[in-house]
C-alpha cells in the first residue's frame, strides 16, 4: 500500500515535468480499469443468468429425474444457497484462477475454453486478415473516385455485406465453391483422415501443422478455413471499406493534400503514402474493434460450417443455463476486447506521427 | 509475416487441394447432433446420444431383438430364473467375457454396476430405484456370489418390468477395479467415469470433445463379432442443410439429423439410402387441468378434433412421424394403434357449444422453438382458430418452456415424451399415474404437470404393473389407453421416427426402437 502510494506520488510529481504520465501510473491505471471491468462484467452475467426464467438444474439432470436427484444435483451446484452467497463463492474462486467446471461438458471451464478459442481465434485472424488487405484499399479507392462506379461498385458490395445474413452466404459458398466447384474442403476444421496427425500445441491448427512440418494437414486446415474466414471477412471488408472511405475524404479534402499536390508530389504518392497514412491511426482502432467483434466467435458462421468455436460454446451455454461456462467466456471475451483496446491504444501512439 | 499468410490465403482461394471425395474405408463417419451429451458415465447418461455411445461402448446383462422387442436374450447373463413368489431373479454370467482393461467381467462387476448407479442416484436411477431398492439395502438386495448375480424386488412385478429396465443404459456393466481405481472422495469413479471408460463391448471411447466430435475404436479383444469397423467417428453437425451437403459430397457416410426440407431434396439421388425406424418418442398437447376451459372435458375432446394429424404428418413432419393417439408408442406391449380422432371442425363447435362456449375464447400455448415444434404449433394456431379458440404461441428455447411446464404456469404446452425403457410402464407411470397432486408434490409426472387429478387411473396403472401373465397385461394397458384417449388431458398426436440418409455403399447401421439401440457393430462398407 505505502509503496504504492509512494509511487502514485512520484508519478504525480513526475507528471508536473513533462506530459507523459509515469509508467507506474498507467499501469496501475490499467490494473484498476481491468479489475472494475471485469468485475461489473461478472455482476451483470451473473444476475442476468439467474434471473433467466430457466432452471439450471433442469440442465444437468434432465426432466424424467426424480425428486431426489433433482435435490441433490441442486446442493452439488451450490444453488440452494443465497444468491448473493453464490455470486461471493464465485468471484472468489475466480480471483484464484478457478472458473469452475461446466455441466454440460463435465469438464474444467477453462479446458473447454482452451480448446475452442482457438479455433476461434484462428478464424478471426483469418476473417480479418482478409477484411483488411481488401477492405482498405477498397475504401481508397472508393474515395478517390468519389461518385465515379468505383465508388459504387465498392458501396453496393460493402451494403451487400453488411446486409446478407452470413448463415445464408455461408451455405451458398458451401454449395457452390465445395459441393459444385470442389475448390474448397467442407465444414469442419480439418478431414478425418488428417486427424489426429498433429499434436494441439497453440490449438491453431494452421500453425500447429507448420510447427509438426505436416504440409498436408497444413494444406488441408488452409482448404477448410479458407470459406469460413472468407464470409466473416467478407463482413469486416464491408465496416473496414467503408471507414477508410470515409476517414479518406476526410483527408483528400485538407490542405496539405492541396500542397503535395502543387508541390507536384505523384498522385499514387499522396494517396497510399500521405492520405492513406494519417487515416491509419483511426483506421487502426476501427480494425481493432472489428477483428474484436469477430473473436466474440460469430455463431451462425460457426453453426454453418460445425467450427467448434467460442461463439457456439458461450451459446449453447447460455440456453442450457451451464452459468460457469456462460461466466467463463464472458470473461475471456471481455479480455480480448480490453486488450485489444489496450493494443490499439499503443499502437495509435506508434503510428500517430505527432507522437514521433 | 501477415502478407505472406495474406498471399497463402488467396492462394487457397484460387487453387486449392480438392477435398477428399470419400471417407477411409474402415472408418464410419457419421454427422450428428451430440450437443446432447453431458456424460459418459452409464449411471448417469439420461440423453440420446449418450445412450447411443453406451449402446455400442458398454454391454448389459440381458438384450431385446430390435424387431421384436417381446424376444428378450442373454448378453452378460448366460440365463436366468425367477422365484415361485416372482420376487427374486437369478442370473449366471456368461464366463470369458473381458473389459477393455483386461480385467474379468464378473458377477461382482454386474452386482456393483447397479449398486453404484442406487447408489449415486443420479437422473436416471428410477429406472432401478422403482423395485424398492435404496443406497441404504441395495448391498443386501442385489449381490454377487461366484458366477450367480441375484437380484431381489420388493414386490411381485410383471417379470419383463425389471427385464427391460435391466435392458437400458444406466444398467451397463462397468469395470469395478478400473473405475474404483479411480474413486476420489468416495464417489465410486464418477467424476472420472463421465469423461472417460470402464467396458467391455464392441466399440471403446477413444475421444469425446463436447459439442464436436465423439470417436470410438473397435474393441479388438471383444467377446462377441468383431465389427468391421475399426472407427467411428460422429460429428456434432447442427444445421441439417450442412449434414446434407457433406452427405451428398461424400465427406461423411451418413447424416443422421435431417429436416423434412433436407430428405425431400434427397429423393431421387441413387448414391443416398434413406432408412427409418420407429422411435418410441411421442408429439403431445398437454392441456392444463388449472385453466377454467380446459378443464371441461366437453372442451378436452373437442380440441382433439381440432388437431390436423393427416396434414401434419404428411407436411410438417413428413418421413419423421406417423399419427398415433395413444401414451404407449407402437412396438411396445399392448400399445393402442387405433386413432379415433381426426380434424372435424363441426364436430369440435357442436362439442364447444355443450359446453356453453360456442362464442370462441383465447389459450396460450408455450412452445420450444424448433423449426418442427413452432410449425406444428402454427398448424394447431389455424385449426383451432377454424372452431373460434384463439391460440396465442408463447415461443422459447427448450429449457425455459420445461421450467415453466414443470412450474404448472401453462395453459397448453407442445411437447415430446420419450420412454425412458422398452417396458409400458414407463409412459403409464408419466401420462397415467398422479399419485399426488399438490402444487408440492415431489414426482412431476405428466399428469401432475397439467394438473390432472386421477386416483382410479392411478390404481390401475398400478395393477397392470404387478400383473404377471403378459397377455393379461396387455389387455390392461390397452382398457387403460382407450379411457386415456378420450378423456385425459393429452392430445397425443404423433409418434417419432428416426431417419437416417446413408451412402449406398454403407450398410448394416441399425436403428432400433431405443436410443441405445441405435448400433454399429454391423457397419460394413464396400
Amino acid at each position: 500500500m505505502t509503496s504504492s502510494m509512494h509511487n502514485a506520488a512520484s508519478g504525480e510529481a513526475a507528471s508536473t515535468h513533462s506530459w507523459v504520465p509515469h509508467p507506474v501510473k498507467v499501469v496501475l491505471g490499467v490494473v484498476t480499469t481491468l479489475a472494475i471491468t471485469f468485475l461489473g462484467l461478472l455482476v451483470v452475467t451473473f444476475f442476468i443468468g439467474r434471473v433467466v426464467p430457466i432452471d439450471p438444474v433442469l440442465a444437468v439432470v434432465g426432466d424424467h429425474a426424480s425428486a431426489s436427484a433433482y435435490e441433490k444435483a441442486k446442493i452439488e451446484l451450490g444453488l440452494h444457497l443465497p444468491l448473493w452467497q453464490q455470486f461471493l463463492i464465485y468471484v472468489k474462486n475466480v480471483a484464484v484462477g478457478d472458473f469452475g467446471e461446466s455441466v454440460l461438458t463435465a469438464n474444467p471451464v477453462i479446458e473447454d475454453i482452451k480448446r475452442v478459442f482457438p479455433a476461434t481465434l484462428e478464424l478471426a485472424t483469418m476473417g480479418t486478415i482478409f477484411g483488411v488487405l481488401l477492405g482498405v484499399p477498397m475504401g481508397v479507392v472508393a474515395a478517390v473516385h468519389k461518385g465515379r462506379w468505383p465508388d459504387q461498385l465498392v458501396r453496393v458490395l460493402g451494403l451487400l455485406g453488411y446486409s446478407v445474413p452470413v448463415f445464408w452466404l455461408g451455405l451458398v459458398g458451401l454449395l457452390l465453391f465445395y459441393a459444385k466447384l470442389d475448390w474448397v474442403a467442407g465444414p469442419g476444421r480439418l478431414d478425418i483422415a488428417y486427424e489426429y496427425l498433429v499434436d494441439p500445441v497453440t490449438g491453431m491448427l494452421l500453425i500447429d501443422s507448420l510447427i509438426a512440418g505436416e504440409i498436408d494437414v497444413f494444406l488441408n486446415a488452409l482448404s477448410h478455413i479458407a470459406l469460413p474466414a472468407i464470409i466473416l471477412g467478407y463482413f469486416s471488408l464491408a465496416y473496414i471499406s467503408r471507414m477508410t472511405r470515409s476517414f479518406m475524404l476526410e483527408q483528400l479534402s485538407q490542405e496539405y493534400i492541396i500542397t503535395a499536390r502543387v508541390k507536384g508530389l505523384s498522385e499514387t504518392r499522396i494517396i497510399w503514402r500521405h492520405a492513406l497514412g494519417n487515416v491509419m491511426v483511426p483506421l487502426v482502432t476501427v480494425i481493432a474493434l472489428s477483428y474484436a467483434s469477430l473473436l466474440e466467435g460469430s455463431v451462425l458462421t460457426e453453426i454453418v460450417f460445425a467450427w467448434p468455436g467460442l461463439g457456439q460454446y458461450i451459446t449453447n451455454s447460455l440456453l442450457q443455463a451451464d452459468m460457469n461456462a456462460v461466466l467463463g467466456g464472458t470473461v475471456v471475451v471481455g479480455a480480448v476486447f480490453i486488450s485489444l483496446n489496450l493494443l490499439s491504444d499503443i499502437l495509435y501512439r506508434l503510428l500517430d506521427p505527432r507522437a514521433k | 509475416m501477415r502478407r505472406l499468410m495474406g498471399a497463402a490465403l488467396i492462394a487457397a482461394m484460387a487453387w486449392s487441394t480438392p477435398a477428399l471425395a470419400e471417407t477411409p474405408k474402415d472408418t464410419l463417419v457419421m454427422a450428428h447432433t451430440i450437443d446432447d451429451i453431458i456424460t459418459l458415465d452409464p449411471a448417469e447418461i439420461f440423453e440420446f446420444s449418450g445412450a447411443e455411445y453406451a449402446g455400442n461402448t458398454y454391454d448389459r446383462l440381458i438384450g431385446y431383438e430390435v424387431d421384436d422387442v417381446s424376444k428378450i436374450y442373454g448378453v452378460v447373463a448366460e440365463s436366468w430364473d425367477i422365484s415361485e413368489d416372482g420376487k427374486t431373479y437369478t442370473f449366471k454370467i456368461r464366463s470369458g467375457i473381458n473389459f477393455v482393461s483386461g480385467n474379468p467381467l464378473t458377477a461382482e462387476d454386474a452386482a456393483f454396476s447397479l449398486q453404484r448407479a442406487i447408489i449415486l442416484d443420479k437422473s436416471p436411477a428410477f429406472i432401478l430405484t422403482q423395485f424398492g431398492f435404496t443406497p441404504e439395502n441395495v448391498k443386501d438386495k442385489i449381490k454377487a456370489d461366484g458366477d450367480i448375480l441375484t437380484i431381489e424386488t420388493d414386490q411381485a412385478y410383471a417379470p419383463t418390468f425389471l427385464l427391460y429396465c435391466l435392458t437400458a443404459t444406466i444398467s451397463s456393466v462397468v469395470d469395478k477395479k478400473e473405475v474404483m481405481a479411480n474413486e476420489q472422495d468416495g464417489d465410486m469413479g464418477h467424476k472420472w467415469l463421465r469423461t472417460n471408460y470402464a467396458g467391455s463391448s464392441a466399440f471403446k471411447l477413444r475421444q469425446w470433445k463436447a459439442n464436436e466430435v465423439l470417436v470410438l475404436d473397435r474393441n479388438d479383444d471383444y467377446w462377441g463379432d468383431k465389427p468391421a469397423m475399426k472407427r467411428v467417428v460422429i460429428r456434432h453437425i447442427s444445421e441439417p442443410a450442412t449434414q446434407r451437403l457433406l452427405l451428398e459430397k461424400g465427406d461423411i457416410d451418413i447424416a443422421r439429423k435431417l429436416g423434412a426440407d433436407q430428405l425431400a431434396g434427397l429423393e431421387g439421388n441413387d448414391d443416398i439410402r434413406v432408412r427409418q425406424g420407429e422411435k418410441g418418442a411421442v408429439y403431445y398437447l398437454g392441456l392444463s387441468q388449472k385453466n377454467k376451459y380446459l378443464q371441461k372435458p366437453e372442451v378436452r375432446q373437442a380440441l382433439k378434433y381440432l388437431v390436423d394429424y393427416k396434414g401434419i404428418e404428411q407436411t410438417i413432419m413428413k418421413g419423421k412421424a406417423t399419427v398415433h393417439q395413444a401414451f404407449l408408442p407402437k412396438g411396445f406391449l399392448g400399445a393402442l394403434t387405433e386413432t379415433p380422432f381426426s380434424l372435424d371442425v363441426e364436430k369440435a363447435k357442436s362439442l364447444l357449444a355443450e359446453a356453453g362456449l360456442s362464442e370462441g375464447f383465447s389459450l396460450t400455448m408455450d412452445t420450444r422453438n424448433t423449426a418442427e415444434i413452432t410449425e406444428m404449433a402454427q398448424s394447431i394456431q389455424s385449426t383451432f382458430a377454424q372452431a373460434g379458440i384463439t391460440l396465442e404461441i408463447i415461443p422459447g428455447d427448450g429449457k425455459q418452456t420445461l421450467t415453466k411446464y414443470r412450474a404448472r404456469n401453462h395453459d397448453i404446452y407442445i411437447g415430446r415424451w420419450g420412454p425412458d425403457y422398452q417396458d409400458p410402464h414407463t409412459n403409464a407411470d408419466t401420462f397415467a399415474r398422479n399419485p399426488d397432486n399438490s402444487d408440492d408434490a415431489k414426482s412431476k409426472p405428466l399428469a401432475w404437470r397439467n394438473a390432472w387429478d386421477i386416483p382410479e387411473m392411478t390404481k390401475q396403472a398400478d395393477a397392470a404393473v404387478l400383473e404377471g401373465d403378459a397377455a393379461k397385461r396387455a389387455e390392461m394397458y390397452l382398457a387403460l389407453q382407450r379411457e386415456h384417449q378420450q378423456v385425459s388431458p393429452f392430445v397425443i398426436m404423433m409418434q417419432e421416427i428416426e431417419v437416417a440418409a446413408e451412402r449406398a455403399n454403407t450398410k448394416g447401421f441399425i436403428i432400433g426402437p431405443a436410443f441405445d439401440d441405435n448400433r454399429y457393430y454391423k457397419v460394413t462398407k464396400d
